[in-house]
Protein backbone atom coordinates (compact mmCIF):
# COMPACT_ATOMS: atom_id res chain seq x y z
CA UNK A 1 0.00 0.00 0.00
CA UNK A 2 2.93 2.22 0.82
CA UNK A 3 6.56 2.30 -0.37
CA UNK A 4 9.48 4.16 0.56
CA UNK A 5 12.54 3.26 -2.56
CA UNK A 6 15.75 4.64 -1.11
CA UNK A 7 14.11 8.12 -0.07
CA UNK A 8 16.34 11.07 1.20
CA UNK A 9 14.86 14.55 1.76
CA UNK A 10 17.43 17.14 2.24
CA UNK A 11 16.49 20.67 3.60
CA UNK A 12 18.48 23.52 2.76
CA UNK A 13 21.74 24.63 3.79
CA UNK A 14 22.03 20.72 3.16
CA UNK A 15 20.25 18.58 6.35
CA UNK A 16 19.83 15.64 5.57
CA UNK A 17 16.20 14.85 7.47
CA UNK A 18 15.80 11.41 5.85
CA UNK A 19 18.58 9.73 4.24
CA UNK A 20 18.03 6.77 1.70
CA UNK A 21 14.99 5.11 3.87
CA UNK A 22 13.35 2.24 1.95
CA UNK A 23 10.28 0.28 3.55
CA UNK A 24 6.88 -1.22 2.78
CA UNK A 25 3.34 -0.80 4.49
CA UNK A 26 0.64 -3.56 3.66
CA UNK A 27 -2.84 -2.89 3.87
CA UNK A 28 -4.49 -3.20 7.21
CA UNK A 29 -1.01 -3.03 9.08
CA UNK A 30 0.04 -0.72 11.75
CA UNK A 31 2.94 0.94 12.11
CA UNK A 32 4.63 2.36 14.64
CA UNK A 33 7.64 4.89 13.91
CA UNK A 34 9.51 5.47 16.59
CA UNK A 35 13.06 7.75 17.17
CA UNK A 36 14.16 10.73 18.91
CA UNK A 37 13.28 14.39 17.89
CA UNK A 38 14.42 15.25 15.11
CA UNK A 39 14.72 12.10 13.72
CA UNK A 40 12.47 12.45 10.81
CA UNK A 41 9.21 11.40 11.51
CA UNK A 42 7.18 14.11 10.68
CA UNK A 43 9.12 14.45 7.69
CA UNK A 44 8.18 10.60 6.80
CA UNK A 45 4.95 11.65 6.97
CA UNK A 46 4.59 14.68 5.16
CA UNK A 47 5.93 12.68 2.00
CA UNK A 48 3.47 10.07 2.04
CA UNK A 49 0.86 13.05 2.30
CA UNK A 50 2.67 15.02 -0.66
CA UNK A 51 3.18 17.61 1.58
CA UNK A 52 6.54 17.56 1.04
CA UNK A 53 8.66 16.11 -1.99
CA UNK A 54 11.77 13.38 -1.65
CA UNK A 55 15.20 15.00 -2.50
CA UNK A 56 15.71 11.24 -4.34
CA UNK A 57 13.95 8.16 -4.27
CA UNK A 58 10.57 7.17 -4.63
CA UNK A 59 7.61 7.34 -2.61
CA UNK A 60 4.60 5.39 -3.74
CA UNK A 61 1.12 5.37 -2.28
CA UNK A 62 -1.17 2.72 -3.59
CA UNK A 63 1.40 2.54 -6.00
CA UNK A 64 1.04 5.99 -6.85
CA UNK A 65 4.28 7.77 -7.13
CA UNK A 66 3.35 10.62 -4.86
CA UNK A 67 6.74 12.36 -5.49
CA UNK A 68 6.06 13.10 -8.98
CA UNK A 69 2.36 14.33 -9.18
CA UNK A 70 1.15 17.49 -10.10
CA UNK A 71 -0.33 19.98 -8.04
CA UNK A 72 -3.30 20.03 -8.96
CA UNK A 73 -3.64 15.70 -8.57
CA UNK A 74 -2.30 16.33 -4.79
CA UNK A 75 -6.32 17.18 -3.47
CA UNK A 76 -7.45 13.26 -4.77
CA UNK A 77 -4.16 11.86 -3.10
CA UNK A 78 -5.09 14.28 -0.14
CA UNK A 79 -8.73 13.52 0.34
CA UNK A 80 -7.90 9.26 0.16
CA UNK A 81 -5.79 9.90 3.39
CA UNK A 82 -6.56 11.17 7.13
CA UNK A 83 -3.90 13.11 8.84
CA UNK A 84 -3.46 14.58 12.09
CA UNK A 85 -1.28 16.78 12.25
CA UNK A 86 1.35 17.82 15.34
CA UNK A 87 -0.08 21.00 15.54
CA UNK A 88 -3.83 19.69 14.71
CA UNK A 89 -4.40 22.87 12.79
CA UNK A 90 -7.70 22.82 14.10
CA UNK A 91 -10.10 26.18 13.03
CA UNK A 92 -10.54 28.46 16.03
CA UNK A 93 -13.09 30.65 14.49
CA UNK A 94 -15.58 27.49 13.64
CA UNK A 95 -17.11 24.94 16.32
CA UNK A 96 -16.24 20.90 16.13
CA UNK A 97 -18.84 20.40 13.89
CA UNK A 98 -17.99 22.53 11.18
CA UNK A 99 -14.37 21.43 11.81
CA UNK A 100 -14.78 17.91 10.81
CA UNK A 101 -17.66 19.08 7.90
CA UNK A 102 -14.64 20.99 6.26
CA UNK A 103 -13.04 17.33 4.69
CA UNK A 104 -16.81 16.85 3.44
CA UNK A 105 -17.38 19.73 2.20
CA UNK A 106 -13.81 19.90 0.03
CA UNK A 107 -15.49 16.17 -1.20
CA UNK A 108 -18.49 17.39 -2.44
CA UNK A 109 -21.07 15.67 0.16
CA UNK A 110 -24.75 17.51 0.37
CA UNK A 111 -25.00 19.15 3.55
CA UNK A 112 -27.27 16.67 4.54
CA UNK A 113 -24.93 13.48 4.08
CA UNK A 114 -22.40 15.51 5.05
CA UNK A 115 -24.33 16.50 8.46
CA UNK A 116 -25.06 12.90 9.08
CA UNK A 117 -21.08 11.85 8.52
CA UNK A 118 -19.58 14.66 10.58
CA UNK A 119 -21.98 13.60 13.55
CA UNK A 120 -21.07 10.20 13.35
CA UNK A 121 -17.37 11.12 13.64
CA UNK A 122 -17.90 12.95 16.32
CA UNK A 123 -19.93 10.03 18.27
CA UNK A 124 -16.96 7.66 17.25
CA UNK A 125 -14.33 10.30 19.53
CA UNK A 126 -16.96 11.09 22.07
CA UNK A 127 -17.50 14.77 21.29
CA UNK A 128 -21.16 14.42 19.67
CA UNK A 129 -22.51 16.13 22.83
CA UNK A 130 -19.58 19.09 22.14
CA UNK A 131 -20.25 19.52 18.74
CA UNK A 132 -21.21 23.50 19.36
CA UNK A 133 -18.00 23.67 21.29
CA UNK A 134 -15.37 26.33 19.39
CA UNK A 135 -11.68 24.41 19.79
CA UNK A 136 -10.85 26.68 22.62
CA UNK A 137 -13.40 25.74 24.87
CA UNK A 138 -12.03 21.74 24.65
CA UNK A 139 -9.35 20.11 26.72
CA UNK A 140 -6.21 19.37 25.15
CA UNK A 141 -7.60 15.62 24.96
CA UNK A 142 -10.32 16.65 23.15
CA UNK A 143 -9.04 18.65 20.61
CA UNK A 144 -6.70 15.74 19.74
CA UNK A 145 -10.03 13.88 19.16
CA UNK A 146 -11.18 16.55 17.34
CA UNK A 147 -8.42 16.49 14.77
CA UNK A 148 -8.94 12.50 14.73
CA UNK A 149 -12.71 13.04 13.59
CA UNK A 150 -11.99 15.33 11.00
CA UNK A 151 -9.29 12.70 10.02
CA UNK A 152 -11.60 9.89 9.43
CA UNK A 153 -14.84 11.31 8.68
CA UNK A 154 -14.34 10.86 5.00
CA UNK A 155 -13.18 7.09 5.96
CA UNK A 156 -9.61 7.20 4.58
CA UNK A 157 -8.30 3.78 4.04
CA UNK A 158 -4.73 5.58 5.38
CA UNK A 159 -4.40 7.52 8.54
CA UNK A 160 -1.32 9.16 9.52
CA UNK A 161 -1.01 10.56 12.77
CA UNK A 162 2.02 12.48 13.71
CA UNK A 163 2.43 12.72 18.03
CA UNK A 164 -0.63 11.94 18.36
CA UNK A 165 -0.61 11.66 22.34
CA UNK A 166 1.99 14.76 23.04
CA UNK A 167 1.13 16.29 26.02
CA UNK A 168 -2.32 15.05 26.62
CA UNK A 169 -1.92 13.34 30.41
CA UNK A 170 -1.53 9.32 30.64
CA UNK A 171 -5.21 8.73 30.79
CA UNK A 172 -6.36 11.09 28.24
CA UNK A 173 -3.24 9.20 26.11
CA UNK A 174 -4.80 6.00 26.78
CA UNK A 175 -8.07 7.22 25.36
CA UNK A 176 -6.54 8.73 22.41
CA UNK A 177 -4.70 5.40 21.56
CA UNK A 178 -7.63 3.58 22.31
CA UNK A 179 -9.71 5.27 19.48
CA UNK A 180 -6.73 4.89 17.12
CA UNK A 181 -6.59 1.06 17.72
CA UNK A 182 -10.79 1.03 17.08
CA UNK A 183 -10.16 2.43 13.84
CA UNK A 184 -7.18 -0.33 13.07
CA UNK A 185 -9.66 -3.08 13.91
CA UNK A 186 -11.95 -1.94 11.31
CA UNK A 187 -9.04 -2.26 8.84
CA UNK A 188 -7.72 0.97 8.20
CA UNK A 189 -3.75 1.58 7.42
CA UNK A 190 -2.60 3.28 10.41
CA UNK A 191 0.97 4.88 10.38
CA UNK A 192 2.07 6.95 14.02
CA UNK A 193 4.80 9.02 14.53
CA UNK A 194 5.00 9.13 18.46
CA UNK A 195 7.85 8.69 20.89
CA UNK A 196 5.61 6.83 22.95
CA UNK A 197 6.13 3.35 21.83
CA UNK A 198 5.00 1.72 24.94
CA UNK A 199 1.38 3.09 24.40
CA UNK A 200 0.92 1.88 21.23
CA UNK A 201 3.36 -1.09 20.93
CA UNK A 202 0.52 -3.69 21.78
CA UNK A 203 -0.88 -3.37 18.87
CA UNK A 204 1.49 -2.38 16.36
CA UNK A 205 2.47 -4.93 13.42
CA UNK A 206 5.99 -2.93 12.61
CA UNK A 207 8.16 -0.68 14.62
CA UNK A 208 9.99 1.50 12.97
CA UNK A 209 12.90 3.28 14.53
CA UNK A 210 14.35 6.27 12.92
CA UNK A 211 17.74 7.86 14.29
CA UNK A 212 19.13 10.60 12.46
CA UNK A 213 16.75 9.85 9.38
CA UNK A 214 18.00 6.24 8.50
CA UNK A 215 16.39 3.34 9.42
CA UNK A 216 18.42 0.85 10.92
CA UNK A 217 19.73 -1.80 8.30
CA UNK B 1 -23.91 18.74 -10.91
CA UNK B 2 -26.04 18.37 -7.59
CA UNK B 3 -22.39 18.88 -6.14
CA UNK B 4 -21.08 21.28 -8.20
CA UNK B 5 -24.31 23.28 -7.33
CA UNK B 6 -23.90 22.70 -3.62
CA UNK B 7 -20.17 24.23 -3.62
CA UNK B 8 -21.19 27.23 -5.53
CA UNK B 9 -23.37 27.82 -3.13
CA UNK B 10 -21.54 27.40 -0.29
CA UNK B 11 -18.84 29.79 -2.12
CA UNK B 12 -21.63 31.99 -2.65
CA UNK B 13 -22.82 32.26 1.07
CA UNK B 14 -19.24 32.50 2.26
CA UNK B 15 -18.70 35.88 0.21
CA UNK B 16 -21.88 37.15 1.66
CA UNK B 17 -20.91 36.37 5.33
CA UNK B 18 -17.69 38.06 4.68
CA UNK B 19 -19.35 41.00 3.21
CA UNK B 20 -21.02 41.59 6.10
CA UNK B 21 -18.70 40.60 8.82
CA UNK B 22 -17.35 43.93 8.58
CA UNK B 23 -20.05 46.59 7.33
CA UNK B 24 -18.28 49.63 7.53
CA UNK B 25 -15.32 48.40 5.32
CA UNK B 26 -17.70 47.05 2.94
CA UNK B 27 -19.94 50.07 3.21
CA UNK B 28 -16.87 52.17 2.62
CA UNK B 29 -15.70 50.01 -0.39
CA UNK B 30 -18.92 50.21 -2.03
CA UNK B 31 -18.93 53.94 -1.70
CA UNK B 32 -15.93 54.44 -3.63
CA UNK B 33 -16.30 52.05 -6.31
CA UNK B 34 -20.32 53.39 -6.42
CA UNK B 35 -18.70 57.28 -7.25
CA UNK B 36 -16.43 56.11 -9.58
CA UNK B 37 -18.52 54.41 -11.46
CA UNK B 38 -21.33 56.84 -11.06
CA UNK B 39 -18.87 59.23 -12.92
CA UNK B 40 -18.74 57.87 -16.25
CA UNK B 41 -22.53 56.16 -15.84
CA UNK B 42 -23.71 60.03 -15.22
CA UNK B 43 -21.96 61.11 -18.18
CA UNK B 44 -23.51 58.38 -20.10
CA UNK B 45 -26.69 59.62 -18.92
CA UNK B 46 -26.07 63.40 -19.41
CA UNK B 47 -24.81 62.43 -23.25
CA UNK B 48 -28.04 60.41 -23.86
CA UNK B 49 -30.22 63.80 -22.68
CA UNK B 50 -28.22 66.30 -23.98
CA UNK B 51 -28.32 64.41 -28.15
CA UNK B 52 -32.21 63.67 -26.75
CA UNK B 53 -32.77 67.60 -25.92
CA UNK B 54 -30.86 68.77 -29.31
CA UNK B 55 -32.94 66.50 -31.68
CA UNK B 56 -36.57 67.50 -29.54
CA UNK B 57 -35.40 71.28 -29.68
CA UNK B 58 -38.08 73.03 -31.99
CA UNK B 59 -35.59 75.87 -32.03
CA UNK B 60 -32.40 73.93 -32.94
CA UNK B 61 -32.69 71.59 -35.74
CA UNK B 62 -30.29 68.81 -34.79
CA UNK B 63 -31.27 66.44 -37.95
CA UNK B 64 -28.75 67.13 -40.25
CA UNK B 65 -30.42 68.94 -43.61
CA UNK B 66 -29.38 69.15 -47.17
CA UNK B 67 -31.22 71.95 -49.44
CA UNK B 68 -31.22 71.88 -52.89
CA UNK B 69 -31.90 75.17 -54.50
CA UNK B 70 -33.34 74.89 -58.30
CA UNK B 71 -32.11 77.06 -61.10
CA UNK B 72 -34.86 80.16 -61.42
CA UNK B 73 -35.61 78.88 -65.09
CA UNK B 74 -36.78 75.37 -63.40
CA UNK B 75 -40.48 74.61 -64.89
CA UNK B 76 -42.63 72.39 -62.93
CA UNK B 77 -41.73 69.44 -64.69
CA UNK B 78 -38.41 69.59 -63.86
CA UNK B 79 -39.18 70.28 -60.31
CA UNK B 80 -41.75 66.66 -60.43
CA UNK B 81 -38.44 64.84 -62.09
CA UNK B 82 -35.82 65.94 -59.50
CA UNK B 83 -38.70 65.13 -56.75
CA UNK B 84 -39.17 61.92 -57.80
CA UNK B 85 -35.05 60.78 -58.26
CA UNK B 86 -34.54 62.22 -54.65
CA UNK B 87 -37.59 59.77 -53.25
CA UNK B 88 -36.18 57.03 -54.88
CA UNK B 89 -32.77 57.56 -53.99
CA UNK B 90 -31.17 55.08 -51.37
CA UNK B 91 -29.53 57.87 -49.40
CA UNK B 92 -32.08 60.12 -48.69
CA UNK B 93 -34.97 59.55 -46.01
CA UNK B 94 -36.95 62.39 -46.68
CA UNK B 95 -38.10 65.20 -48.88
CA UNK B 96 -39.99 68.22 -48.85
CA UNK B 97 -40.67 70.55 -51.50
CA UNK B 98 -40.86 74.35 -50.91
CA UNK B 99 -41.89 76.53 -53.92
CA UNK B 100 -40.49 79.62 -54.81
CA UNK B 101 -44.02 81.35 -54.21
CA UNK B 102 -44.32 79.68 -50.96
CA UNK B 103 -40.96 80.99 -49.74
CA UNK B 104 -41.78 84.54 -51.69
CA UNK B 105 -45.08 84.21 -49.10
CA UNK B 106 -43.46 83.73 -46.17
CA UNK B 107 -40.62 86.58 -47.08
CA UNK B 108 -43.43 89.00 -47.45
CA UNK B 109 -45.02 88.13 -44.11
CA UNK B 110 -41.67 88.79 -42.56
CA UNK B 111 -40.57 92.47 -40.88
CA UNK B 112 -38.86 94.98 -43.07
CA UNK B 113 -38.73 92.53 -45.77
CA UNK B 114 -42.33 93.20 -47.26
CA UNK B 115 -41.21 96.65 -49.15
CA UNK B 116 -38.17 95.58 -50.65
CA UNK B 117 -39.98 92.69 -52.31
CA UNK B 118 -42.72 94.66 -53.34
CA UNK B 119 -40.14 96.88 -55.18
CA UNK B 120 -38.80 93.70 -57.19
CA UNK B 121 -40.10 93.18 -60.78
CA UNK B 122 -40.92 89.07 -60.38
CA UNK B 123 -40.49 86.77 -57.77
CA UNK B 124 -36.28 86.10 -56.85
CA UNK B 125 -36.62 82.93 -55.07
CA UNK B 126 -36.43 79.58 -56.81
CA UNK B 127 -37.94 76.48 -55.94
CA UNK B 128 -36.05 74.45 -53.04
CA UNK B 129 -36.14 70.92 -51.47
CA UNK B 130 -35.02 70.16 -48.09
CA UNK B 131 -33.80 66.41 -47.70
CA UNK B 132 -33.40 64.69 -44.58
CA UNK B 133 -30.41 61.84 -44.84
CA UNK B 134 -30.16 58.37 -44.16
CA UNK B 135 -26.92 59.28 -42.81
CA UNK B 136 -26.41 61.92 -41.15
CA UNK B 137 -22.31 61.48 -40.79
CA UNK B 138 -20.40 64.26 -42.12
CA UNK B 139 -18.34 62.20 -44.87
CA UNK B 140 -21.81 60.93 -46.02
CA UNK B 141 -23.45 64.57 -46.19
CA UNK B 142 -20.78 65.63 -47.84
CA UNK B 143 -20.77 62.68 -50.63
CA UNK B 144 -24.81 63.64 -51.20
CA UNK B 145 -23.81 67.15 -51.82
CA UNK B 146 -21.34 66.21 -54.48
CA UNK B 147 -23.92 64.05 -56.54
CA UNK B 148 -27.07 66.37 -56.18
CA UNK B 149 -24.57 69.83 -56.99
CA UNK B 150 -24.15 67.62 -60.86
CA UNK B 151 -27.74 66.53 -61.69
CA UNK B 152 -29.16 69.30 -64.54
CA UNK B 153 -30.93 72.36 -62.91
CA UNK B 154 -29.63 72.10 -59.65
CA UNK B 155 -28.55 75.53 -58.56
CA UNK B 156 -27.30 75.33 -55.35
CA UNK B 157 -26.39 72.53 -52.82
CA UNK B 158 -26.99 74.01 -48.75
CA UNK B 159 -25.07 71.36 -46.14
CA UNK B 160 -25.92 72.29 -43.06
CA UNK B 161 -22.53 71.20 -42.26
CA UNK B 162 -21.27 73.63 -39.76
CA UNK B 163 -23.86 72.43 -37.06
CA UNK B 164 -23.51 68.51 -38.43
CA UNK B 165 -19.43 69.01 -37.57
CA UNK B 166 -20.08 70.86 -34.22
CA UNK B 167 -23.37 68.23 -33.35
CA UNK B 168 -20.34 65.32 -34.25
CA UNK B 169 -17.66 66.82 -32.64
CA UNK B 170 -18.99 67.84 -29.66
CA UNK B 171 -20.76 64.26 -29.24
CA UNK B 172 -17.23 62.08 -30.27
CA UNK B 173 -15.82 64.48 -27.05
CA UNK B 174 -18.24 63.41 -24.79
CA UNK B 175 -18.12 59.71 -25.85
CA UNK B 176 -14.34 59.80 -25.43
CA UNK B 177 -14.74 61.57 -22.30
CA UNK B 178 -17.17 59.25 -21.31
CA UNK B 179 -14.86 56.39 -22.65
CA UNK B 180 -11.74 57.40 -20.77
CA UNK B 181 -13.83 58.12 -17.48
CA UNK B 182 -14.80 54.38 -17.96
CA UNK B 183 -11.58 52.86 -18.15
CA UNK B 184 -9.83 55.25 -15.33
CA UNK B 185 -12.67 54.21 -13.00
CA UNK B 186 -12.94 50.93 -13.90
CA UNK B 187 -9.26 49.98 -13.06
CA UNK B 188 -10.07 52.05 -9.84
CA UNK B 189 -12.43 49.80 -9.06
CA UNK B 190 -10.14 46.29 -10.50
CA UNK B 191 -7.91 48.19 -7.86
CA UNK B 192 -9.69 48.53 -4.55
CA UNK B 193 -11.10 44.76 -5.56
CA UNK B 194 -7.19 43.66 -5.53
CA UNK B 195 -6.74 45.02 -2.38
CA UNK B 196 -9.71 44.11 -0.92
CA UNK B 197 -9.05 40.23 -1.97
CA UNK B 198 -5.51 40.64 -0.63
CA UNK B 199 -6.41 41.31 2.61
CA UNK B 200 -9.23 38.66 2.61
CA UNK B 201 -6.37 36.22 1.84
CA UNK B 202 -4.27 37.24 4.50
CA UNK B 203 -7.27 37.00 6.74
CA UNK B 204 -7.92 33.20 5.67
CA UNK B 205 -4.77 31.94 5.61
CA UNK B 206 -4.90 29.39 8.67
CA UNK B 207 -7.95 28.11 6.56
CA UNK B 208 -6.46 28.07 2.67
CA UNK B 209 -3.26 26.20 4.52
CA UNK B 210 -5.76 23.61 6.23
CA UNK B 211 -7.97 23.26 3.16
CA UNK B 212 -5.33 22.48 0.96
CA UNK B 213 -4.26 19.79 3.33
CA UNK B 214 -7.00 18.22 3.46
CA UNK B 215 -7.58 17.99 -0.22
CA UNK B 216 -9.15 21.00 -1.63
CA UNK B 217 -8.63 21.61 -4.99
CA UNK B 218 -7.13 25.52 -6.35
CA UNK B 219 -10.91 25.96 -7.48
CA UNK B 220 -12.42 25.29 -4.57
CA UNK B 221 -10.15 27.99 -2.51
CA UNK B 222 -10.45 30.42 -4.66
CA UNK B 223 -14.09 30.27 -5.83
CA UNK B 224 -15.42 32.05 -2.60
CA UNK B 225 -12.83 35.08 -3.16
CA UNK B 226 -14.41 35.45 -7.03
CA UNK B 227 -17.64 35.60 -5.69
CA UNK B 228 -16.18 38.02 -2.75
CA UNK B 229 -14.55 40.14 -5.82
CA UNK B 230 -17.83 39.78 -8.22
CA UNK B 231 -20.68 40.52 -5.32
CA UNK B 232 -18.53 43.27 -4.04
CA UNK B 233 -18.28 45.74 -7.56
CA UNK B 234 -22.03 44.41 -8.46
CA UNK B 235 -23.03 45.88 -5.51
CA UNK B 236 -20.93 48.82 -6.30
CA UNK B 237 -22.28 49.30 -9.67
CA UNK B 238 -25.81 49.20 -7.71
CA UNK B 239 -24.64 52.01 -5.43
CA UNK B 240 -23.41 53.97 -8.84
CA UNK B 241 -26.84 53.24 -10.00
CA UNK B 242 -28.62 54.52 -7.13
CA UNK B 243 -26.24 57.78 -7.20
CA UNK B 244 -26.87 58.58 -10.94
CA UNK B 245 -30.50 58.32 -10.54
CA UNK B 246 -30.27 60.42 -7.19
CA UNK B 247 -28.57 63.16 -9.08
CA UNK B 248 -30.82 62.86 -12.22
CA UNK B 249 -33.75 63.42 -9.77
CA UNK B 250 -32.00 66.57 -8.02
CA UNK B 251 -30.96 67.89 -11.54
CA UNK B 252 -34.88 67.81 -12.66
CA UNK B 253 -36.03 70.72 -11.47
CA UNK B 254 -33.35 73.17 -12.62
CA UNK B 255 -32.90 71.72 -15.32
CA UNK B 256 -36.91 72.07 -16.35
CA UNK B 257 -36.39 76.09 -14.90
CA UNK B 258 -34.19 76.65 -16.75
CA UNK B 259 -35.29 75.23 -20.20
CA UNK B 260 -38.39 76.91 -19.50
CA UNK B 261 -36.03 80.58 -19.69
CA UNK B 262 -35.40 79.00 -23.39
CA UNK B 263 -39.12 78.35 -23.72
CA UNK B 264 -38.85 74.71 -24.24
CA UNK B 265 -39.39 71.55 -21.64
CA UNK B 266 -37.11 69.32 -20.76
CA UNK B 267 -37.34 66.06 -18.33
CA UNK B 268 -33.85 64.45 -17.82
CA UNK B 269 -33.80 60.90 -18.05
CA UNK B 270 -31.75 58.32 -15.87
CA UNK B 271 -30.25 55.36 -17.12
CA UNK B 272 -32.21 53.15 -19.85
CA UNK B 273 -32.55 49.26 -18.86
CA UNK B 274 -29.75 48.41 -21.27
CA UNK B 275 -27.24 51.29 -19.73
CA UNK B 276 -28.26 50.27 -16.23
CA UNK B 277 -27.79 46.07 -17.22
CA UNK B 278 -24.91 46.92 -19.00
CA UNK B 279 -23.38 49.18 -15.95
CA UNK B 280 -24.01 46.50 -13.38
CA UNK B 281 -22.82 43.69 -16.15
CA UNK B 282 -19.26 45.95 -16.38
CA UNK B 283 -19.35 46.32 -12.70
CA UNK B 284 -19.47 42.79 -11.63
CA UNK B 285 -16.85 41.84 -14.51
CA UNK B 286 -14.56 44.38 -13.20
CA UNK B 287 -14.74 43.42 -9.18
CA UNK B 288 -13.96 39.43 -10.36
CA UNK B 289 -11.26 40.42 -12.38
CA UNK B 290 -9.69 42.25 -10.03
CA UNK B 291 -10.34 39.42 -7.69
CA UNK B 292 -8.43 37.30 -10.36
CA UNK B 293 -5.82 39.22 -10.40
CA UNK B 294 -5.49 39.21 -6.51
CA UNK B 295 -5.25 35.87 -6.49
CA UNK B 296 -3.12 35.28 -8.99
CA UNK B 297 -0.36 37.39 -7.13
CA UNK B 298 -1.24 35.69 -3.69
CA UNK B 299 -2.28 32.64 -3.76
CA UNK B 300 -0.29 30.40 -5.63
CA UNK B 301 -0.08 27.02 -5.11
CA UNK B 302 3.05 25.80 -3.09
CA UNK B 303 5.03 23.42 -4.95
Amino acid sequence: MIRFEHVSRRYPPGIDALKDVSLSVAPGEMILIGGHSGAGKTTLLKLIAAIERPSSGTVLVRGQNVGALKPAALPYLRRNLGMVFQDQKLLFDRNAFENVMLPLSIAGFSPKEAGKRARAALDKVGLLAREKALPIALSGGEQQRLAIARAVVNRPSILLTDEPTAHLDPETARDVAAILRDFHQVGVTLLIATYDDALFAAFATQRLILSHGKLPT
Amino acid sequence: MNAWLVQHGKALKWALQRLMAAPTNTLLSLIAIGIALALPAGGQMLLGNALQLARNSSNINATPQISLFLSLDADKKTADNISIRLRNHAGVKQVRFISRDETFKRMQSGENLAEVLAALPRNPFPDAFVITPNDDGPAAMEQLRSEFRNWPKIEHVQLDSAWVRRLDAMLRLGRTATALLTVLLGLGLVAITFTTIRLQVLTQRAEIEVSRLLGATDSFIRRPFYYFGALQGLAGGAVAWLIVLGVSGLLNRPVAELAELYNTSVVLQSLTTGESITLLALAGSLGWLGAALSLRQHLKYPD
